[in-house]
């Protein structure tokens, strides 16, 4: 009898990971090919780092060299668009044209929907922190030992999670329709404005005033301070601000959850 | 008109002698300002094959959408498998097909089928599935290069993924051509039986007359009549006598056994359960009329008299 209910116990634990397993892959899957997420989430920052962080060649920016630090700001860069649009563009559609509604008529656990959209994000940041590292070691003359790079892919993937959560609270604060272009709206101004493009010292003072107030800023401080090359600012402060900002991101974004889920439709 | 139809109680138990599997008790749903349903009372049996017909906007969805725990009643009770409908076990023995877009199109039918399969604890195999819905050959095809009809068919291999008890097909066929209708038509067929209980919604008569063993007619978020197809036709009056008469509208509407009368061009349609007194009373009063003709009205004629009926 005993023994029953712990076999049961067991195969549902079993089921629910195969659920988990299944959903993240096909999760990442689907975004893998669909070229205006994949490309776009992963060559441009592959793009950018090229073009801006190797083809100048060799400097110093203060303590590291310009290929090491264009390959965290351009991480930064990547990993904060997988995030932004794997969360935002994802679920909008999937909210506004009804798949996600389908989804919920079934046994799925709710939790599996969201869990696999941050493996997706997490597998997508993962390969672009690792590519710009590699073409950073093979072409930029960088030489980091394996513990810097888990302590710069740590940082860094870890730091996107505000992100996953504010493009969360995105797909549900726009349509199918506008998700796109809204996400695009915020991401790419607060990329330039923290200064992942340009280091930030290079930027216009206005700018400079500007970009402690978002969340891009924090992280990529978080990310360059992980290699020495922060401005100098409290590593305790970006990691304050980045977790006030999920958790303000999770909250709306819980909010119009239950709201979605109170309304109906139809 | 409504006792006639309501009252099939004891047709019921003849031709099903299953269980409830799910019901509204006097179930109301408000979307702000607009009522969608108005006190409705619906027991779903198992082994029953539903249609749910109505106009656009009459509540049928609204109706799929209690009993799948998507939609809170504003009043009145919904249960399923004798729980509330958001309770996991029942939503295991559940499967549905919604009027949905936005499924990924750069995943393969057999991926699809793979993860909702993987949502309930004993699924049917993919071969059953694939069978079932006619997808056999098609399992590696992306979503986005399949035809209408073949997406409608996977949809529908997702609501049977799990070996559902109860399944809903929300207008199933909705922007179908004949022939991809008849195809779907036929694969529910197959899988109706064996005590599932199917649902479907649908504002065609055809296919109502063609799946369901019941025809709920919804309109305005009222149910206006419930009963077998030819139940519902012999309702709303068995057969039409078209005729040309000298006898005015006011005198043939009170001739006994006469349901409705309406003028047509030069004479009358009348609508009568046994036309064969009505014709016998008619030649007595006017033996000079003439162009006689009896026939059976078709389902589309018994739906717009009873939806016209409840308006007036």
């Amino acid at each position: 009898m005993i023994l029953q209910a712990s076999t049961t116990t067991h195969r549902r634990r079993r089921n629910a990971l195969r659920i988990f397993w299944l959903e993240s892959k096909y999760e990442f899957l689907k975004n893998l090919r669909l070229p205006i997420y994949s490309l776009s989430v992963l060559m441009f920052p592959v793009m950018f780092y090229v073009l801006f962080g190797l083809s100048f060649g060799r400097s110093d920016f203060g303590p590291v060299s310009s290929s090491l630090y264009y390959a965290v700001t351009y991480s930064a860069f990547g990993i904060m668009g997988a995030s932004l649009f794997g969360f935002g563009v994802n679920v909008a559609v999937e909210r506004g044209q009804g798949w996600m509604h389908l989804k919920r008529a079934f046994p799925m656990p709710p939790l599996a929907y969201f869990a696999a959209k941050v493996f997706m994000a997490t597998l997508f940041g993962l390969i672009i922190v690792l590519t710009l590292l590699t073409l950073g070691t093979l072409f930029g003359g960088m030489r980091l030992a394996a513990g810097q790079i888990l302590v710069i892919v740590g940082v860094l993937i870890a730091g996107a999670l505000p992100f996953s959560a504010l493009g969360l609270a995105l797909g549900y604060l726009t349509g199918p329709n506008s998700a796109t272009a809204v996400v695009n709206l915020i991401y790419l101004p607060m990329s330039f404005s923290a200064g992942l493009w340009i280091p930030i010292q290079e930027l216009p003072a206005f700018f400079q005033t500007l970009a402690p107030y978002l969340p891009s800023y924090h992280y990529a401080q978080l990310g360059l301070a992980s290699i020495g090359a922060g401005d100098g600012g409290h590593v305790g402060w970006h990691i304050l601000v980045l977790t006030g900002i999920t958790l303000v991101s999770l909250l709306v974004a819980l909010v119009l959850y239950f709201r979605d889920e109170a309304r109906s439709y139809g | 008109m409504d006792t006639g139809v309501r009252d099939r109680t004891a047709d019921q138990t003849a031709n099903f002698n299953g269980s409830i599997v799910a019901s509204l008790q006097s179930v109301s749903k408000a979307y702000d300002k607009v009522e969608a349903l108005r006190g409705v009372d619906l027991e779903l049996r198992a082994g029953e094959v539903v249609a749910l017909l109505g106009p656009n906007g009459a509540g049928k969805t609204t109706a799929i959408g209690l009993f799948l725990g998507r939609i809170r009643p504003t009043r009145g009770r919904v249960q399923v498998f004798g729980s509330e409908p958001t309770r996991a076990a029942s939503r295991t023995r559940i499967g549905a097909m919604l009027q949905i877009s936005g499924v990924p199109e750069t995943l393969r039918i057999r991926e699809h089928i793979e993860l909702f399969r993987s949502y309930y604890p004993q699924p049917l195999s993919l071969e059953t599935i694939l069978t079932a819905a006619g997808l056999v050959g098609l399992e590696q095809r992306f979503y986005g290069k399949l035809s209408g009809g073949q997406k409608q068919r996977l949809h529908f291999a997702l609501a049977l993924s799990g070996n559902p008890d109860l399944l809903f097909l929300d207008e199933p066929t909705v922007g179908l051509d004949v022939g991809s209708r008849k195809a779907l038509w036929s694969q529910i067929r197959r899988f109706s039986g064996q005590g599932r209980t199917i649902v479907l919604s649908t504002h065609y008569l055809e296919e109502a007359d063609a799946l369901a063993d019941r025809i709920v007619l919804i309109d305005r978020g009222r149910v206006i009549a419930d009963g077998t197809p030819a139940s519902i036709k012999q309702v709303a009056g068995g057969r039409k006598i078209t005729v040309t008469t000298r006898l005015d509208r006011t005198t043939v509407e009170r001739l006994p056994g006469v349901s409705d009368v309406r003028p047509r061009h030069h004479g009358l349609e009348i609508l009568a359960p046994r036309a064969e007194a009505v014709v016998r009373k008619l030649l007595e009063l006017d033996p000079n009329l003439h162009g006689l003709e009896v026939t059976g009205i078709g389902l589309e004629e018994a739906f717009l008299r009873l939806t016209q009926g409840v308006k007036a």
